[in-house]
């Protein structure tokens, strides 16, 4: 098992014949990802990369059963797409964009009140079960099978993270970025709630930054409704307050917002908590060691 | 993406909302006219940065005649004002806003920010202005009143009179304060803002009470400049760092910092991470440096540029997991910032991801010389070796 994608889900790409949209489609087809079809506006009834483009998400979940959507389109038409793809039905929306406007992102977030789609980004290098089904850009040979679920707010520190327990022998059920923008489509909470359900992952990583309530919010999810074991890390212990960090989300304004001030509070909710970057595999390892879980 | 106050409140005037007559001065002369044009006997001269605590640091000055006006705008403009927020350095005063003083009976506070933990614009209020707000939620939090805004519906005449009522604001001055907090609003949806801040909000007036924005500040979403375009026109370039103004040209994301182990990374997280390695292992990063995806071979020249240009830097440390990005592009930067630029402190490189194979070895066969490491730790650890020798 896993969370969100597996082997059994029908993946289309928006934006699909754009140039990052076409190297990711066809790694992703690489590692077994079952991508059905594309859509790009205007491109409707064209093939490309010997599969069928459509004018229409609805006509592309018509005809091909789609149900989830990687979406490669512009920031200033991403909100758009994605409320086209939950509109037609799209149950996993993934969206890479760095830059969709945070009104547009607000806009969006109402709209999906009441709608079951869950959406993962913006900002984000996407979703991966390994061998399974990658929709997002992230450098899938790293990505090893195994029992450990990892969710993060960065890509590139998914990346370390993710290189860091391959080396110790420690494989993923599925790595969900959710994103570094402020208003992100999936908290960490959802994503936790699902690994807890997952009966293969077996221990969590959740990987944050400075900036915002929701990384303690999750740690005290955790505490209350978690039974696997959870290791955290917080990004930005050397960050100056006021300064956006990279990220949008990426911002000290308050001392809540520290990476100090959350991690001193994932430690007193019980989570296992690296301190420095360099030593998150060796903290799940630790954490695996101390639950008795093999890998 | 900041504007001035004075850029504020001529904003918050096309939406009705009454703030202090006042204008604009670049010199003293101007300042001085500009009090004569507005009349009156006393005169509020501001000095125009975007930090805060301007008052303290004595940037604001009360006048009681068009030559103190004149006196206290050639002792502002061309100095430095030091407050909490600029740093020691302090911020350069190139303009001034000159406006007619209010008669102040009492002061509040109004702020609309995104709230990320309900994803909404969240309208917050308190009875106790002219302070910060987050002095006042630790000493009195009873005193701030929140109400959370329903994107889809827009904030609502009850809301405002809820608001209102809670922070003392009755009778006459009640639709006042209505009309006022639903125009900031407005203002805020239309221009992509993405915190608005009225502090103070003031009743003024001797005989007829009125309600008047006394100093706001604006922050808008950078993200949404593409379509906006006035606010795009109200950027003061002088107030930010021109080394991140120019690396944002070249699509690099860079902030300096006040230590020497210069950072070029990739990703915010890892570029976040990597200063944490830096520090954990007794180093002082010079730089925050995300050169993003697709890094191009120009594109690390530039960040190389960049970071050297900072004279406290004594190594680079270069931290790239490739996903979106090829090691072997960096890898030929790298070549190219050595070759083109005189490069005379260590390079630490630490490469991993795609085609790290190939620009491994495009480093080895280069003949320069490169520090390199096998991962984060190690790359903290030897730059932070090199700089204490």
């Amino acid at each position: 098992m896993s969370v969100f994608v597996n082997k059994n889900s029908k993946v289309i790409f928006q934006g699909f014949t754009g140039e990052h949209a076409t190297f990711h489609a066809q790694d992703a087809i690489s590692i077994g990802t079952n991508v059905v079809g594309g859509v790009t506006p205007g491109k409707g009834g064209t093939m490309h990369l010997g599969l069928p483009v459509f004018d229409t998400v609805a006509e592309a979940v018509a005809a091909t059963g789609a149900d989830v959507s990687a979406v490669f389109v512009p920031p200033p038409f991403n909100a758009d797409a994605l409320m086209e793809a939950i509109d037609a039905g799209i149950k996993v929306a993934v969206t890479i964009a760095d830059g969709i406007p945070v009104h547009d992102m607000i806009r969006l977030q109402r709209y999906r009140v009441g709608k079951d789609a869950i959406l993962i980004g913006p900002n984000t290098p996407g979703i991966i079960t390994p061998d399974e089904c990658k929709a997002g850009i992230m450098p899938s040979h790293i990505y090893k099978k195994g029992n450990v679920g990892i969710v993060s707010r960065s890509g590139t520190l998914n990346y370390e993270a993710t290189e860091q327990m391959a080396a110790l022998g420690l494989g993923i059920t599925t790595s969900v970025g959710i994103g570094g923008d402020p208003i992100n489509g999936t908290d960490f909470v959802t994503v936790l709630r699902a690994f807890e359900a997952d009966p293969e992952t077996e221990i969590v990583v959740m990987i944050g930054e400075i900036g915002g309530p929701q990384e303690v919010a999750a740690a005290r999810w955790a505490k209350e409704n978690m039974r696997k074991p959870v290791v955290g890390f917080v990004a930005g212990l050397a960050a100056p307050a006021g300064r956006r960090m990279g990220h949008a989300g990426a911002i000290i304004s308050s001392e809540a917002d520290t990476a100090g001030a959350k991690m001193d509070a994932m430690e007193a909710l019980g989570l296992y908590v690296a301190r420095n970057p360099a030593q998150i595999g060796r903290t799940v390892l630790r954490a695996a060691q101390e639950h008795g879980i093999k890998f | 993406m900041n504007i001035h106050e004075y850029q504020a409140k001529e904003l918050l005037k096309t939406y009705g909302v009454p703030v202090p007559n006042g204008a604009v001065a670049y010199s003293d002369a101007q300042a001085a006219s500009a009090a004569e044009e507005i009349g009156g006997s006393r005169w509020v001269v501001k000095a125009q940065i975007h930090a805060g605590g301007r008052g303290m640091a004595g940037g604001v000055k009360v006048a009681n005649s068009v030559e103190e006006v004149r006196q206290y705008a050639d002792a502002m403009l061309g100095t430095h004002l030091v407050t909490h927020q600029t740093g020691p350095e302090g911020s350069l005063v190139q303009r001034l806003w000159v406006e007619q003083a209010s008669h102040i009976k009492k002061e509040y506070y109004l702020g609309f920010v995104i709230d990320r933990g309900n994803q909404r614009i969240t309208l917050i209020a308190s009875s106790e202005g002219g302070m910060e707000i987050e002095e006042v939620a630790k000493a009195s939090p009873e005193k701030i009143v929140k109400e959370v805004i329903d994107p889809a519906i827009g904030l609502l005449d009850f809301q405002c009179r809820k608001i209102a009522t809670a922070i003392g604001l009755k009778g006459k001055l009640m639709p006042q304060a209505v009309k006022l907090m639903k125009a900031i609003y407005r203002c805020m949806r239309d221009k992509d803002a993405l915190q608005a801040e009225i502090n103070p909000l003031a009743i003024v007036g001797e005989g007829e009470e009125s309600l008047m924005v006394l100093d706001a500040k604006f922050n808008f979403d950078d993200n949404a400049l593409y379509r906006q375009r006035t606010v795009t026109e109200m950027r003061d370039l002088a107030e930010e760092d021109p080394k991140e103004v120019e690396a944002s040209g070249h699509g690099l994301n860079y902030i300096a910092l006040d230590g020497n182990i210069g950072c070029i990374v990739n990703g915010a997280g890892l570029a976040m991470a990597s200063l944490d390695a830096i520090t954990l292992h007794g180093g002082r990063p010079a730089n925050f440096l995300d050169v993003g995806g697709g890094a191009s071979p120009e594109k690390v020249t530039n960040a190389c540029r960049i970071v050297l240009e900072d004279p406290n830097v004594k190594c680079i440390l270069v931290n790239i997991f490739a996903g979106i990005n090829r090691c072997d592009w960096i890898a030929k930067g790298l070549i190219q910032a050595c070759t083109s630029l005189k490069i005379e402190v260590p390079l630490i490189v630490r490469l991993a991801g795609t085609n790290v194979e190939e620009g491994r070895k495009i480093l080895a066969e280069s003949g320069l010389t490169f520090i390199t490491a096998e991962n984060l730790d190690a790359a903290a650890a030897k730059a932070v070796e090199i700089v204490k020798g």
